[in-house]
């Protein structure tokens, strides 16, 4: 079930490694779908670093999507820092949703305003900074 | 005349005997006003090339180690990834296999969902020995001659392998026994460590926690208090350290099995290491906010 309002575009990868956390679990979906919006929040944090990204939706509403990252030193060799964003940034974000439809995530890949992809800071194939 | 040439000769040959050495220190002082950096908080380095392979010292473990990607394994440990598959399932007693189902993990192929964890680690006990030997996140070792200290990242912890000799204490029902004496259970076990040969560190460790305040992974894998854990720490060459681990637990396991081998690279000995602090009010927070709210159906 999708978020009513929410422009989402859905792409499936590949041959992507199963993560390893949470990955027994149906709470995230296998599924990477994108999300393009403006930064809200970024909390760098024990256990997991969280991105709140406001992504408008079709009908010009905005829904605030949670997204969750590694740990700070986990997520850092990927490039992730402190200071990485700021309210008002531009960001999109691959992610895998939760499956309950609601707007939770886990990062796969955010790029930024200036075109740097970071990964995920756990996969193999995660980008380098 | 012939005092004053010797003189001078002796002079001179003074000068010339002490011009290198100064010469030398005024080179190490040019070199020691290079001013100290911070480098990179992480470990950053993989594994060393063949052709840049140095011979390894003797003895020693000193340093900073890791095997970058390795992380937490976080899917269950190294060599057992807890995926379903047959090669890698777990030869549990009866009771072990009861203890592992009554463990409810947020990873591994029996995750639930976060609300309804029970992972002592999410309330920030402490992982225990040996869960924090399957958290990489650097590891720093000092050694002296009675003992090598462990330094974990994972919450700052620590612990002390005795090479002096001592004998390693005997398991008795809630604890262990050395020299007549009753000593209780610890987090990090009591450990015994002797060089087998000049590259190879063996440590026995026993005194563990048991299984109903420790784990032995993060998918819920159990392991008890009458856990005998071994470990080599074999010194391939400069840089690289095989570290291997092998769990010998009757009360959980009907035999014994290994459930790593990393191959770890010495790291820049100037790296200040992130924390990483398990906190129960940032975990609060984390539950609060997208933890249980995302799992919510």
């Amino acid at each position: 079930m999708i978020v009513v309002g929410v422009a989402v575009a859905v792409a499936v990868l590949t041959a992507v490694p199963v993560h390893g956390h949470h990955s027994g679990s149906t709470l995230f979906s296998e599924k990477t779908s994108t999300l393009k919006g403006s930064v809200a929040k970024w909390v760098w944090s024990n256990p997991h670093c969280l991105l709140t990204v406001d992504v408008k939706g079709d009908d010009g509403q905005l829904v605030s999507w949670l997204i969750e990252l590694q740990a700070p030193n986990t997520i850092y060799p990927a490039g992730y820092r402190i200071n990485t964003f700021k309210p008002g940034d531009p960001v999109t974000v691959a992610v895998h949703a939760v499956s309950n439809g609601r707007p939770y995530a886990r990062v796969v890949s955010v790029t930024l305003a200036d075109g740097k992809t970071l990964g995920d800071g756990v996969r193999a194939d995660t980008p380098a900074p | 005349m012939l005092h004053r040439m010797m003189t001078l000769t002796a002079a001179l040959l003074s000068a010339a005997l002490l011009a290198p050495a100064e010469a030398v220190a005024q080179d190490k002082g040019a070199q020691d006003k290079t001013p100290a950096t911070w480098p990179s908080p992480v470990p950053t380095r993989g594994p060393v090339a063949e052709k840049d392979k140095k011979p390894a010292p003797k003895r020693t473990i000193n340093g900073m180690w890791s095997a970058l990607r390795v992380g937490n394994q976080s899917g269950g440990v190294q060599l057992k990834p807890n995926n379903g598959k047959p090669e890698n399932e777990l030869p549990y007693t009866p009771y072990g296999l009861q203890v592992y189902r009554s463990h409810k993990p947020l990873e591994g192929k029996d995750s639930v969902d976060p609300a309804d964890n029970n992972d002592p680690r999410t309330k920030c006990e402490p992982l225990g020995f040996p869960r924090y030997n399957h958290y990489d996140l650097g590891i720093q070792v000092f050694q002296d001659e009675q003992k090598v200290a462990m330094l974990y990242n994972f919450d700052n912890r620590w612990r002390m392998i005795w090479t002096d000799g001592r004998p390693l204490p005997k398991v008795v029902d809630g604890g262990v026994e050395i020299d007549g004496e009753y000593r209780e259970a610890r987090w990090m076990g009591y450990s015994v460590g002797r060089w087998i040969d000049d590259y190879t560190l063996e440590v026995v460790t026993v005194g563990t926690m048991p299984e109903d305040r420790v784990w032995l992974d993060n998918t819920g894998r159990p392991i008890s208090d009458k856990a005998r854990i071994t470990e080599r720490f074999r010194r391939l060459d400069n840089d690289t350290l095989e570290w291997s681990e092998t769990i010998d637990d009757p009360k959980i396991y009907t035999r014994p099995w290994d459930t790593m081998k990393l191959r770890m690279t010495l790291q820049d000995p100037r790296i200040d290491l992130m924390t990483r602090y398990c906190s129960p009010v940032e975990l609060d927070n984390y539950n609060k906010t997208f933890g249980d709210a995302a799992g919510a159906n």
